[in-house]
């Protein structure tokens, strides 16, 4: 990069003048710290959409018999929820996350591509909102589920189908971009004297993590476009009657999808190795071992995509094949539990807020890995399959696993990004609100799916009325924490006290050495390679 | 009010122990040896589970209550130990390897389709089962049962088995092995039966095969387990287990009513014939998108009143409902009895003036 492209940047020659005023900072800013805080509140936002449509599937499924909705409008909402909380909420969060931290934990300026940066978020509005959009069409929103099996959504889907494909592929550009960019301020960007196994967990997650969207999403964007060849120009890859295979689209979709789910836990686990040190006062129990353990979760994530589809009718080697391969992965995800709980062993442990939704994250992520371990049992997963207990697992890992890392982080940083320390009693009412409401949502739904109750049904035979009533119960005073975590946020950005430097006793990394409210510009001077070893995490 | 004291009797109830049984906690462990290899299967991996959480959980609350700082605990300094990493590797690897072993088994198991004494062929459509019995010359299709569809809307009067009735179950023969084929006509549907320990998805164009030996008599129920369309949540299965003896008298019965409706398709039937029984033959099968009053669901499923097929050439609207268009699927599978009454009265219920369709115009159309 220019410096010219600086300067239009800023709309200053001079780097340490402060941000353009007014709405046009933010739509030209190409400013790691601008663009994360964008992700953030574009995540945050589509989390209340998305939540907004997991209350109204919650409260059809309240009781027996169809009350608020249609099963058509049913279908479209869990379609929607889903596609929603992957791609806008949970996905940009974290690349949100990556923006504002990864170049002050590696000491460079911003990230190596910036105005490739600002165009990998400003695609976002768009993508979402033409997915929105399709709520409004004739025939309504996508209805066959986030994983769009084919034929459902090909030859049985509505017009607006045509409209998801465009939002994938936009919000595939802004995932590779967003991908590279990381990969190049991690690779190029780096302080000259910080060494790769000097870096923070959150950054070594992140730049695996870029490699499997950058493996991943291309996938994906083939999957939508043989779907719309399919529909709309005469091809039949996944149309028995003109020679395809609809297991075929399921193959290409979980080549994607396995990898994507790593994509969303690679850098939870990254989160949670910073927070669970601080607060424990111990450095990283074994900071190679979680390298080698989040590298080969990676690569064994690219091996075991077929475990969702043991019940399409594949062969029996190909059964046992996925089966041992994905136990396989509980290997290395065992080994990064056993090293938090190492770090915390013997530690001096605190319970501020951030190290509360990381404890939780250990637990409830574990509880998601068990069932996860179960339903990879290939004879076990014939029950297990499309039931409500398959449910309950990806929530426990997306909802307590990804979702927690961020809620976590955001209140660990927090006071770098603003300066300001949030309401710490409010903070804790809040993660007991939160923790209790969502085991009551997600626990009973175990229960479901082993008693017999499908997924993605809108009403429900009455033996499974109670456990539905809890579930509900406890979905909608999940889904009222985050109007007090709301007030939370924007209480503190308002009124909070200022923070100090270093807020928590025990942390570590480059970050906390700059200003309580980090710098527009930081790190114009990379850092020394005395001040990179005292805040290695890897020492 | 009534629901709030059955919810609070079910978190009493979660307290005692024997609600296993009426609340449903577990897995069924059914009534095929597959289900029950599965289900001893299923319990294994959670115990192992359950053991290794409270070593796990054990040790990290241990540490959250002893090595806190407001205890005055001094953070220890210790870090990195090859021997821990590979301890907690390889301890892993021996407990995935002796949990692989019954699984293998029991997998291998139950894909062997080989010692099958019948077959019996399923094929999924939005939103029914059609069942065929390839040597009896038997066909039929089960829908949700009246009953259920009616109190879809209405909370105070759920029947038994809402949602899981239908109006024809499939019947089985007791203690004999049996293999299914499972196909779909239309979208990928999955079928279910907990109790035989049987899913296997129904793809479109291909056939999946699924085999069990049910070994007590009874009536079992499962679900469609894979999202179909819009009435996924109302294509239950209902299989009814019977002794060797009772299954002979069904099939010879059921021959016998199979050849009554292939006469009646050879005879000239009067318009109100016609239009009766279309009328119930419009309700259990078109109704679901056309809707009970030909209104449909317009621009996905068009309707009735009006509808310039209907109203037009009879060979079309033959054509039509033979062979399915878009997201029409086909009834081939009706008889032509049935196919002439359901077009007669599309063709004349809603306000429609089109012509009297015979049964004999829907054979000549095949
Ligand atoms: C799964 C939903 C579904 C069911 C069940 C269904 N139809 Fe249809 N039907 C459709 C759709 C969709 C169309 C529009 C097809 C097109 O033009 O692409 C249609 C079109 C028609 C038309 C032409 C209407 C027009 O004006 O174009 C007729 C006639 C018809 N269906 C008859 C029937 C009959 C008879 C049955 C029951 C035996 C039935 N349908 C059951 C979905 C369904
Ligand atoms: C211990 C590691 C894990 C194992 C062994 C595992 C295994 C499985 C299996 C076998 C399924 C398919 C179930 C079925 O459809 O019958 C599944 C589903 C799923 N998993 Fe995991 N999983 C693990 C961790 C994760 C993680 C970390 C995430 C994401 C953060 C995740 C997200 C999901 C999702 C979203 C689904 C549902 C997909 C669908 O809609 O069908 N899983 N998992
Ligand atoms: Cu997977
Ligand atoms: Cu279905």
């Amino acid at each position: 990069m220019t410096t010219a492209t600086d300067t239009t940047a800023t709309g200053h020659a001079d780097h340490h003048h402060g941000p353009e005023k007014g709405l046009m900072r933010w739509i030209k800013t190409t400013n790691h710290k601008d663009i994360g805080t964008l992700y953030l509140w574009f995540a945050f936002t589509m989390v209340l959409i998305g939540g907004a449509m997991a209350m109204v599937i919650r409260m059809e499924l309240f009781q027996p018999g169809l009350q608020l909705v249609d099963p058509h409008f049913f279908n479209q909402m869990t379609t929607m929820h889903g596609l929603i909380m992957v791609f806008g909420a949970i996905m940009p969060a974290f690349v949100g996350l990556g923006n504002w931290l990864i170049p002050m934990m590696v000491g460079a300026p911003d990230m190596a591509l910036p105005r490739m940066n600002n165009w990998s978020f400003w695609i976002l509005p768009f993508a979402g909102g033409i997915l929105l959009s399709t709520f409004f069409m004739e025939g309504g929103a996508p209805a066959f589920g986030w994983t769009f099996y084919a034929p459902l959504s090909t030859t049985f889907a509505p017009d607006s189908t045509d409209f998801f494909i465009f939002a994938v592929h936009l919000l595939g550009f802004s995932s590779i971009m967003g991908a590279i960019n990381i990969i190049a301020t991690v690779l190029n960007m780096r302080a000259p004297e910080m060494k790769l196994m000097d870096m923070p967990l959150f950054v070594w997650t992140w730049l695996i993590t870029s490699f499997l969207l950058i493996g991943a999403m291309p996938v994906l964007a083939g999957a939508v476009t043989m779907m719309l060849t399919d529909r709309n120009f005469g091809t039949a890859f996944f149309d028995a009657t003109g020679g395809g295979d609809p297991v075929m689209f399921q193959h290409i979709f979980w080549f994607f999808g396995h990898p994507e789910v790593y994509i969303m836990i690679l850098p939870a686990f990254g989160v949670v190795s910073h927070i669970i040190p601080t607060f424990a006062r111990k450095p990283l129990f074994g900071y190679s071992s979680m390298v080698y353990a989040t590298a080969s979760i990676a690569f064994l994530s690219y091996i075991v995509w077929a475990h969702h589809m043991f019940l399409t009718g594949m062969p029996v080697a190909g059964e046992l094949y996925f089966m041992y391969a994905t136990m396989m992965i509980a290997v290395p995800t065992g080994v990064k539990v056993f090293n938090w709980i190492a770090t915390m062993w013997k530690g001096s442990m605190t319970f501020e807020t951030p190290m509360l939704w990381a404890i939780s994250f250990v637990f409830l992520f574990t509880i998601g890995g068990f069932s996860g371990l179960m339903l990879g049992i290939a004879p076990a997963d014939i029950q297990y399959h499309d039931t409500y207990f398959v449910v309950a697992h990806f929530h426990y890992v997306l909802v307590t696993g990804a979702l927690w890392s961020i809620i976590a982080a955001t209140f660990y940083w927090l006071p770098k990004w603003t300066g300001k320390m949030y309401n710490e009693g409010l903070a804790k009412v809040h993660f007991w609100w939160a923790v209790i409401s969502v085991n009551v949502l997600f626990f009973p739904q175990h229960f479901l799916g082993l008693a017999g109750m499908p997924r993605r049904i809108p009403d429900y035979a009455l033996q499974f009325a109670d456990f539905n009533m809890i579930s509900s119960i406890g979905g909608f005073a999940f889904g009222a924490s985050f109007i007090l975590f709301t007030y939370i946020i924007i209480d503190a950005i308002r009124n909070g006290e200022p923070a100090t430097k270093r807020p928590w006793e025990g942390a570590k990394g480059l970050e906390w050495t700059l200003d309580p409210k980090a710098e527009y510009h930081s790190f114009n001077k990379p850092p020394s390679r005395k001040l990179i070893e005292q805040e290695s995490q890897n020492s | 009010m009534k629901r709030l004291t059955t919810l609070l009797s079910t978190l009493v109830g979660l307290m005692s122990t024997n609600v296993f049984a009426e609340y449903g906690l577990n897995m069924t462990e059914g009534v095929t040896s597959i289900s029950r290899d599965i289900y001893d299967l299923h319990m294994l991996i959670f115990w192992i589970c359950v053991a290794i959480a409270v070593l796990v959980f054990g040790a990290m609350f241990y540490s959250v209550f002893a090595h806190r700082k407001s205890k005055g605990a001094v953070a220890a300094q210790f870090h990195e130990s090859t021997k821990a990493e590979l301890l907690w590797t390889v301890i892993p690897i021996i407990i995935l390897v002796l949990m692989a072993i019954p699984a293998s088994r029991v997998l291998i198991d139950l894909e062997d389709t080989s010692k099958a004494d019948m077959t019996i062929k399923i094929t999924g459509h939005q939103w029914k089962w059609q069942y065929d019995y390839p040597t009896e010359g038997i066909s039929f299709i089960s829908n949700l049962a009246q009953s259920s569809k009616d109190s879809v809307n209405d909370d105070s009067n759920k029947p038994e088995n809402y949602l899981l009735e239908v109006d024809k179950h499939l019947v089985l023969p007791v203690d004999t092995s049996i293999r299914f084929l499972i196909t779909s006509n239309d979208v990928i549907h999955n079928w279910w039966v907990p109790d035989f320990g049987v899913k296997q998805d129904a793809n479109p164009g291909f056939i999946n095969d699924a085999w069990a030996q049910i070994d007590e008599i009874g009536t079992y129920r499962g679900q469609c387990a894979e999202l179909c369309g819009k009435d996924h949540g109302f294509m239950p299965i209902v299989v009814d287990v019977v002794s060797k003896a009772d299954y002979a008298k069904w099939v010879t019965n059921q021959q016998a009513i199979a050849k009554a409706a292939a006469d009646s398709a050879n005879k000239t039937w009067s318009k109100s014939e016609l239009m009766a029984q279309g009328e119930s033959v419009y309700n259990t099968n078109c109704a679901s998108c056309h809707k009970k009053d030909g209104s449909g669901m317009p621009p996905i499923f068009p309707a009735m009143k009006a509808s310039p097929v209907a109203n037009g050439a009879p060979a079309d609207h033959i054509g039509l409902v033979l062979h399915g268009k878009g997201g029409m699927p086909t009834f081939k599978m009706l008889g032509d009895a049935d196919l002439a009454a359901v077009i007669t009265y599309e063709r004349n219920a809603f306000g429609n003036t089109g012509s009297v369709v015979q049964p004999s115009d829907v054979k000549s159309a095949r």
